[in-house]
């Protein structure tokens, strides 16, 4: 398989044939993105940005992305809602219960060993993978001594995240994934219900900090047991995969745990050799001895 | 007359779409996809979100190609059958690369065909051939449309021989010059494919 991989790079053209005005567009209107509001989107996986952006068009009305690109510029209020274009704010409490029970099975038995742990959810949207591993924790008994960090570089997924309110319809979507989860007791232990909302309870929140970070240009800000960054790095391209991985490397204390998307994978990363597979279908793993 | 029409151009890639109907449609394509097929071939079939593919558990063994579950950032390897995931749309990057995103749903489905159309598309312009498949909604109407607009080469089942009519009819109503085919001649001319571009 790995001949035929190679046979594909070496037989297939360079270049694919995309639209080259449209390439060019792109590539400048991210520079102007990065060099005015200092979002750095020029490592980003194309093809999901092309389609991100075409969408943007139709919504600003416009007809090129030069034509957005002057917008930006000189409409600095055109930011935050083009920025809820670029970054996908999509999720789910307790996404991919495999992942949790997984985490519950496997980490957990581990991160009971430390007298008091800190965990780092990266690219956190809206909070529902920050609320999961929250209760994970407290129906562990661990969640008294863990301090979460949660980032993001969406502001208003972070002040969602935050507030911890979910529309009423999606709880028991949430529920069921909880309890798929290996979970002891009932979600709504954990949330309080009124007009047709979810409130997430305070006593979480008391563990919960949640900040502005970028994984394509902020640094490690603190030693971490685990890492759990789902579906944010197939966003990015490998370079930039790279840099993140580097980063929870780095920000991972010695042997410590690092959970990704049910599809993501290092296979193609520069860090594959510094982890080892916890948990291999769930995508659970954990940093090697003096890596 | 398709047989010329295939003889003047290189095909790079093959995308497939398909909804309601498409695993009998593609029962008859995939088996029959010839030993020394070159071109990669990605497919999105709407299936359930909330559970494992059992495509590839289906297909393989009855192809002659690997076939396989689209991984991100996967290099897009020759005459490999690759689904798209549950719950993930597929694209295509540079490279070329597989590329998956859990961006929104698209016509209420992940993995959405206009999503991995419209990035193939782009990736191999003229070089792709589209293909339409039998299904009950309108997905895959705009992403073959960005192909034929591309240069490539579009090809829609008959309606009156599929299984559900909707997704083949609202694809040929959006873009009139794609070529109507019965599934038989959909398989022919992946043989085709292979003869003319082997040479
Ligand atoms: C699809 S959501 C994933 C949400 C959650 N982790 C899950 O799996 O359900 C992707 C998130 O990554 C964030 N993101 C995108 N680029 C980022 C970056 N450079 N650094 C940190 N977060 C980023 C987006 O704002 C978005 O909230």
């Amino acid at each position: 398989m790995d001949a035929e991989v190679n046979r594909a790079a070496a037989e297939t053209p360079p270049e694919p044939p995309l639209d080259p005005v449209f390439e060019i567009e792109m590539q400048l209107l991210l520079d102007a993105i990065y060099l005015k509001y200092h979002y750095d989107f020029r490592a980003y996986a194309g093809a999901s940005l092309r389609r991100r952006l075409r969408t943007a068009l139709e919504r600003f009305a416009c007809r090129t992305l030069s034509q957005l690109q002057d917008r930006l510029l000189h409409q600095p209020e055109l930011f935050p809602p083009l920025l809820d274009y670029l970054t996908v704010q999509v999720s789910d409490l307790f996404r991919d219960p495999a992942y949790f029970r997984a985490l519950r099975e496997r980490v957990v038995p581990h991160l009971r060993t430390y007298p008091s742990l800190k965990v780092w959810i990266a690219g956190c949207s809206s909070g529902e993978e920050v609320y999961s591993l929250a209760i994970l924790l407290r129906e562990e008994g661990l969640l008294e001594r863990t301090l979460i960090y949660a980032t993001d570089i969406n502001p208003q997924a972070l002040q969602r995240a935050e507030a911890g309110v979910y529309e009423m319809d999606r709880v028991p979507g949430f529920t069921e994934n909880h309890r798929l989860s290996g979970a002891p007791g009932s979600l709504s232990d954990y949330y309080t219900a009124a007009y047709g909302r979810a409130l997430f309870d305070r006593s979480l929140k008391k563990h919960i900090v949640f900040c502005d970070h970028s994984l394509a240009t902020d640094s490690v800000f603190a030693e971490v047991q685990l890492v759990s960054c789902r579906n944010v790095l197939i966003y990015f391209n490998r370079e930039l995969q790279d840099r993140a991985l580097g980063l929870f490397r780095e920000a991972l204390c010695r042997r410590g745990f690092l959970g990704i998307g049910s599809r993501e994978s290092l296979r193609f990363s520069a860090h594959a050799e510094a982890f080892e597979e916890v948990a291999r279908e769930d995508r659970v793993f954990r940093k090697r001895e003096g890596a | 007359m398709n047989d010329v029409a295939f003889a003047q151009r290189r095909i790079d890639a093959v995308v497939i779409g398909a909804s309601a109907g498409g695993i009998e449609a593609l029962g008859l394509l995939l088996p029959a996809l010839p030993a020394q097929l070159r071109a990669p071939v990605l497919i999105v079939q709407h299936i359930p979100r909330d559970r494992p593919s059992l495509l590839v558990d289906i297909f393989a063994p009855r192809c002659a190609r690997p076939v396989r579950e689209a991984d991100d950032k996967e290099p897009v390897a020759p005459g490999t059958v690759y689904f798209a995931p549950p719950d993930y749309h597929l694209l295509v990057d540079r490279g070329p690369q597989l590329a998956l995103s859990a961006d929104e749903l698209v016509h209420f489905s992940r993995p959405s065909i206009d999503v991995l159309f419209e990035s193939a598309a782009d990736a191999y312009g003229a070089h792709l051939l589209g293909i339409i498949l039998s299904g009950a909604n309108d997905d895959g109407a705009a992403g073959l449309a960005a192909v034929h607009r591309a240069g490539g080469m579009a090809v829609v089942q008959d309606p009156r021989g599929a299984q559900a009519e909707t997704m083949p009819a609202a694809a040929l109503q959006r873009t009139a010059a794609a070529l109507v085919m019965s599934l038989e001649a959909i398989r022919d001319l992946l043989h085709a494919l292979e003869r003319d571009h082997a040479a």
